[in-house]
């Protein structure tokens, strides 16, 4: 078994506010991030995947075929767009990095089989750098 | 307790199987199967797992772990191509798998049962954006 790590990068805005909470409790919780026209990050995102590395081709996934999905799912739906205006999973949910792993799972799960037909690569894990300052990673 | 050394070499490749097509060499190795080559400035950690010598304080002398990667490893890999200078990569396709288990395989006897340390990881940077771990084990 191996592992294999790519990183993607997109740029987008976003504004914590959540509707259960008062403004003044959206201010206090959220601090500037609640500001209210918003604000954007670089946001570096890392796919890890682990399988077998197939001893004919030398690959332990068609690397192709990864960058098609996460482009076509994550990079290009999010890349110079506002997340809260513009991502459909973000009309109801918060886009704070937390939910966005949440986000980038689901789609990358919903969507894998399309490109991936045996069992393997499995996704292992998802790690989302909001600023060189926030990271958010998830095990699958 | 882990300890990890750093080291760079850049070497030339080309992902492809003589007896692939074109085109199916371009669906598993995307513009890494362009004929005449290209390169990369790798990056590889290596990781090694031990309780640091009462005496010495240390897991493992930095000095001879530096040695031992630049002797099995950046001497026999640095600006050459791979595919023409470098055993087995020619007739194993040198993708960052391959790679990364072939400098495995020359470090992991540099490190015996019952010596101070063992080889706990292997990680091949190929670009900042695409890097595997392997650590040993089966492949399939």
């Amino acid at each position: 078994m191996i592992r294999l790590t790519r990183r993607y990068r997109f740029s987008a805005s976003h504004r914590l506010h959540s509707d259960r909470f008062s403004a003044a409790e959206n201010a206090d919780l959220y601090g500037k991030c609640n500001h209210p026209y918003g604000h954007g990050h670089d946001y570096v995102l890392e796919v890890s995947v682990t399988g077998p590395v197939d001893p004919k081709s030398g690959t332990a996934v068609l690397l192709p075929a990864l960058d098609e999905l996460v482009d076509k799912w994550i990079v290009q739906p999010f890349e110079h767009r506002d997340l809260n205006t513009e991502v459909p999973e973000f009309a109801q949910r918060v886009p704070t990095s937390e939910n966005l792993v949440d986000v980038i799972e689901e789609r990358l799960k919903a969507n894998w089989t399309a490109y991936f037909a045996s069992q393997w690569p499995r996704l292992e894990k998802i790690r989302l750098q909001e600023t060189q300052r926030n990271l958010f990673e998830r095990t699958i | 307790m882990l300890i990890t050394r750093k080291a760079e070499f850049s070497a030339s490749h080309v992902c492809a199987r003589p007896d692939w097509s074109e085109e199916q060499n371009r669906l598993v190795y995307g513009a890494a199967a362009n004929p005449h080559g290209h390169g990369h400035n790798y990056s590889l950690e290596v990781t090694l797992e031990g309780e640091p010598d009462p005496a010495t304080g240390m897991i493992f002398d930095l000095k001879a772990l530096k040695e031992i990667v630049n002797h099995q490893v950046i001497d026999a890999l640095d600006h050459r191509h791979l595919n023409k200078e470098v055993k087995p990569f020619d007739h194993i396709v040198p993708t960052v798998e391959n790679v990364a288990i072939e400098i495995w395989n020359r470090l992991a006897p540099q490190f015996p049962a019952g010596g101070p340390a063992k080889l706990r990881n292997v990680r091949l940077y190929e670009t900042d954006d695409l890097y595997v771990d392997y650590a040993g084990g089966e492949l399939s």
